[in-house]
């Protein structure tokens, strides 16, 4: 049975989303859809005008089309002390954890969304202490504290099999885990029908963060004041992902392509990217990790505070780590800032799929069934007038 | 302690004409202190319920399609006013309402783009993304950052004026009594509708069962206290604005999400089961504001529209789920109505419906034969179960009283003269343009038009 069809009284049964919260969610989208006042903010408001009422279903991909840029609650007239209490920013920000947890695969490890911010900082500070002890047993000293200069440096420290074997295997299973989630919530919250034009509509607003932009004018980052800096700082964090995925990606090329041994020069694309994307990650996870102790609590969910923070403190981490490595890699410093840059690595890819990195594939797909639903709407409007 | 303090003006009010008239008057270099009686978080008047500003203009804008002439706007307001309107005010007001958006963008109003036809008064209205809360944010930012002083909880209790010249109030700072010293002062502190007392003076004990759309600080205080010091009073004091909404909203600051557009398309009956006005007689907006008055009138001032299951989808949904039941009689007993009584009112309603082609998007003269009151459009059968009722008060919006103003916003005395440093600007004094009915964001327009000209005024006074 999917979410769409159960009775409210079942839905706690369900893995993850809470009866309670899918009620809430529930009353302030009826609420909102007879004000409207926000409908100049983002894609949530245009999507709910297409209901009257409100499935689990519909309810799930509002809240993962929301962006939690927080313009609805400053504006609203029936936020808190208002006897409506409204505070859409924070419901839809529960709702969309449990939707996580609700979706996640295998479905035994759903629960690791429930205390997210424990499980990850466990998850990181015990890989990193089982990376450090089998390096420590099992490399000889000379190659982990010596200085190692020149093509193979690296392998001299952890073997080449055993990065191919840690790496392909944990975000090979990070990327299964990730798919099969995305495929669960797309079967439960996803259009019928995409088109391509949808498909590129919701790339487009995904990559270019359209709706942290307010319409160009910024969001209440922090205030009631608008603001740009979110948008900015998840850019650079995310383009610097992303550079970084494609240094890995050239690496690997160059190293099983054309038999190219890392490390690479100053000048290489691989380090170019890398340095790049490093220095985005950087800068956006520390810039959005400060900026979540700055920010007015009220319209966000304090439950997901840990979920949020964890994914944050890791890229940072692995950013510095792998910063790090680029600038000292000709000193003797280099093998153990390669050992704790990869612990760091590891982690993050163990982690992914149960944590706060999903949102972007959930987000993603909202994105496109938002357009898929507009092109819909706006088609029928047209055959009907 | 406020009584320490010297200030060139004292603004009374924490809504949208009040921060125009501060703000002006501190860009012009003068020292501002803001009283706002509301608590923080409920700031701002009935400003935070309202979504846009009725703005003149000549051509397509970037927030304002087509065009919307000066004697358009003219016409628009002689229509509902029925030309109670001072036609030199309501002239200016309308000229400068061209300039004002601009000068809102520059002070952090954000305006939604226009909505492309789709609704009418994308051609007259500029809407405010967010709506009237992110517009006071913006303004009380701006104040802030402009260095005007702002108290919250800061009721003022009594002007000291004497023969027409004001010298300082007597306010409650946090509950504690306190005093304010200004040069000049601006009154922007609404109307009385918030007082439940002053309208049952109105309208005797039926007052007590109105709801109040806005907010619950509006009680008028100001607005009494200038009256009884001398203020030549404008507009009638026994008429209010009042729609009806939903009966189950809250007594205050329900806002917008309390309106109901179902009654076009329903049969409206008082407690006694019984129908007593044309439901059908005109398209919504033109007869919104008649309900109000329509219901008040009746028995302990409720009424309820029912509608059956065809009807439910051609209105905008409302936020209280519709009363069901799958009979007429059990929705009667839902609703605490005679069964038998509204069985029958409801069989003579569609007896006397004519055959017509029903049309919701305009006057269809589908109507009834023979029945009074007669439904004049839109009137079918009500025959398919389930039925549905929502019920109806009178939600008052504003009152119409005010202080009578000069073109520079300088509040009149009864001996005829302008007071020198005495001014308002808001719904204390938007009656001298709008007498009576109601057109759609020209009480934001008056705020901000006048809200300007009074903080132009009183900067000039205690500059010169």
């Amino acid at each position: 049975m999917s979410i769409a069809e159960q009775p409210v009284s079942l839905v706690g049964l369900a893995r993850g989303l809470q009866g309670a919260t899918l009620e809430e969610s529930r009353r302030t989208m009826e609420i909102c859809n007879a004000c409207r006042y926000c409908e100049g903010y983002c894609a949530v408001f245009p999507a709910m005008e297409l209901h009257r009422s409100f499935s689990n279903r519909d309810l799930v991909h509002l809240a993962n089309l929301c962006h939690g840029c927080k313009g609805c609650f400053y504006a609203c007239q029936y936020a808190p002390p208002h006897e409506f209490g409204l505070n859409l920013p924070k419901v839809f920000a529960e709702l969309r954890r449990e939707s996580y947890e609700h979706h996640a695969w295998p479905g035994a490890l759903a629960g690791l969304f429930q205390k997210n911010g424990l499980f990850v900082s466990l998850a990181t500070g015990l890989l990193l202490i089982a990376v450090m002890l089998l390096s420590a047993l099992l490399v000889d000293p000379q190659a982990l504290f010596g200085v190692n200069r020149g093509p193979g440096s690296f392998y001299a420290v952890i073997p080449y099999e055993v990065m191919v074997a840690l790496g392909s295997l944990s975000f090979g299973y990070a990327v299964l885990a990730l798919v099969m989630g995305l495929r669960n919530y797309w079967r439960e919250s996803g259009a019928k029908q995409v088109g391509g034009k949808a498909l590129a509509l919701g790339l487009h607003d995904a990559l270019t963060l359209r709706h942290l932009s307010g319409g160009g004018h910024g969001c209440n980052d922090t205030h009631e004041g608008f603001t740009q800096s979110r948008r900015w700082l998840h850019q650079a964090m995310m383009w610097g992902f992303l550079l970084s995925f494609a240094s890995t990606s050239v690496a690997t090329i160059y190293d099983h392509v054309f038999g190219w041994i890392a490390p690479y020069s100053w000048y290489s694309a691989p380090v170019v990217l890398g340095t790049l994307g490093g220095f985005g990650l950087t800068i956006g996870s520390g810039g959005l990790f400060w900026m979540k102790f700055k920010t007015d609590p009220e319209p966000t969910a304090q439950r997901n505070f840990g979920m949020d923070m964890g994914l944050l403190a890791q890229l940072f981490l692995v950013a510095v780590t792998g910063l790090a490595l680029l600038f000292f890699r000709h000193t003797s410093a280099m093998g153990m800032l390669l050992v704790i840059h990869l612990g760091f690595v590891l982690a993050l890819f163990v982690s992914l799929p149960y944590g706060k990195f999903v949102h972007g594939l959930y987000r993603f797909a909202a994105l496109v069934r938002h357009h898929a639903d507009q092109r819909a709407a706006s088609q029928e409007e047209g055959s009907a007038s | 302690m406020l009584r320490d303090k010297h200030y060139d003006l004292l603004v009374i009010g924490g809504g949208n004409a009040a921060l125009c008239a501060a703000l002006t008057a501190r860009e012009q270099g003068a020292s501002v202190l803001v009283c706002e009686h509301a608590p923080r978080a409920l700031r701002g008047g009935n400003s935070r319920h309202t979504r846009n500003l009725r703005c003149s203009h000549d051509a397509p804008t970037d927030v304002l399609t087509e065009n919307y002439s000066e004697e358009e706007y003219f016409e628009d307001l002689l229509r509902v006013t029925g030309g109670v309107t001072n036609e030199k005010l309501a002239r200016m007001t309308i000229h400068e309402s061209k300039f004002v958006t601009p000068w809102m963008y520059e002070r952090g109003v954000r305006f939604q783009p226009s909505l492309g036809g789709t609704l009418s008064l994308s051609r007259t209205n500029a809407f405010f993304l967010g709506g009237g809360k992110a517009l006071v944010n913006a303004y009380f930012a701006e104040a802030e950052k402009k260095g005007v002083e702002v108290v919250y909880d800061t009721e003022v209790v009594s002007l000291d004026i004497e023969e027409g010249f004001f010298k300082g109030a007597e306010v409650r700072y946090h509950g504690f009594p306190d005093y304010v010293r200004a040069k000049a002062l601006v009154v922007a502190s609404g109307g009385f509708q918030g007082n439940i007392e002053w309208l049952t003076e109105a309208w005797g004990p039926s007052a007590a069962n109105f709801i109040i759309r806005g907010t619950p600080f509006n009680k008028g205080l100001m607005l009494r206290d200038l009256l009884a010091k001398g203020a030549e009073p404008n507009g009638d004091p026994t008429q209010c604005h009042a729609v009806a909404i939903d009966a189950r909203a809250p007594k205050f600051d329900g806002g917008i999400v309390t309106r109901l557009d179902c009654v076009p398309f329903s049969i409206v009956v008082n407690n006694k089961a019984e129908r007593f006005y044309d439901e059908g007689e005109d398209v919504w907006p033109k007869r919104y504001a008649i309900w109000g008055r329509l219901v008040a009138q009746q028995p302990d001032q409720i009424a309820y529209a029912i509608i059956d299951t065809k009807c439910l989808k051609l209105f905008m949904p409302s936020v209280f789920p519709p009363i069901e039941g799958r009979t007429i009689e059990e929705l009667a007993g839902k609703l605490e109505l005679d069964p038998a009584k509204l069985s029958k009112t409801v069989k003579g309603f569609n007896a006397a419906v004519q055959p017509g082609s029903f049309d919701p998007s305009g006057l269809d003269g589908s109507r009834t034969e023979g029945l009074e009151p007669a439904k004049t459009n839109w009137a079918r059968k009500l025959d398919e179960p389930p039925y549905y009722a929502y019920p109806l008060r009178p939600g008052v919006t504003f009152t119409y009283l005010g202080v009578t103003v000069d073109e520079k916003a300088r509040i009149q005395m009864a001996d005829g003269k302008p007071s020198a440093n005495m001014l308002a600007a808001g719904e204390i004094m938007a009656g001298n343009i709008l007498g009576q009915g109601y057109l759609a964001g020209l009480g934001m327009t008056i705020g901000t038009v006048f809200g300007r000209i009074a903080g132009q005024e009183a900067a000039r006074y205690v500059n010169r």
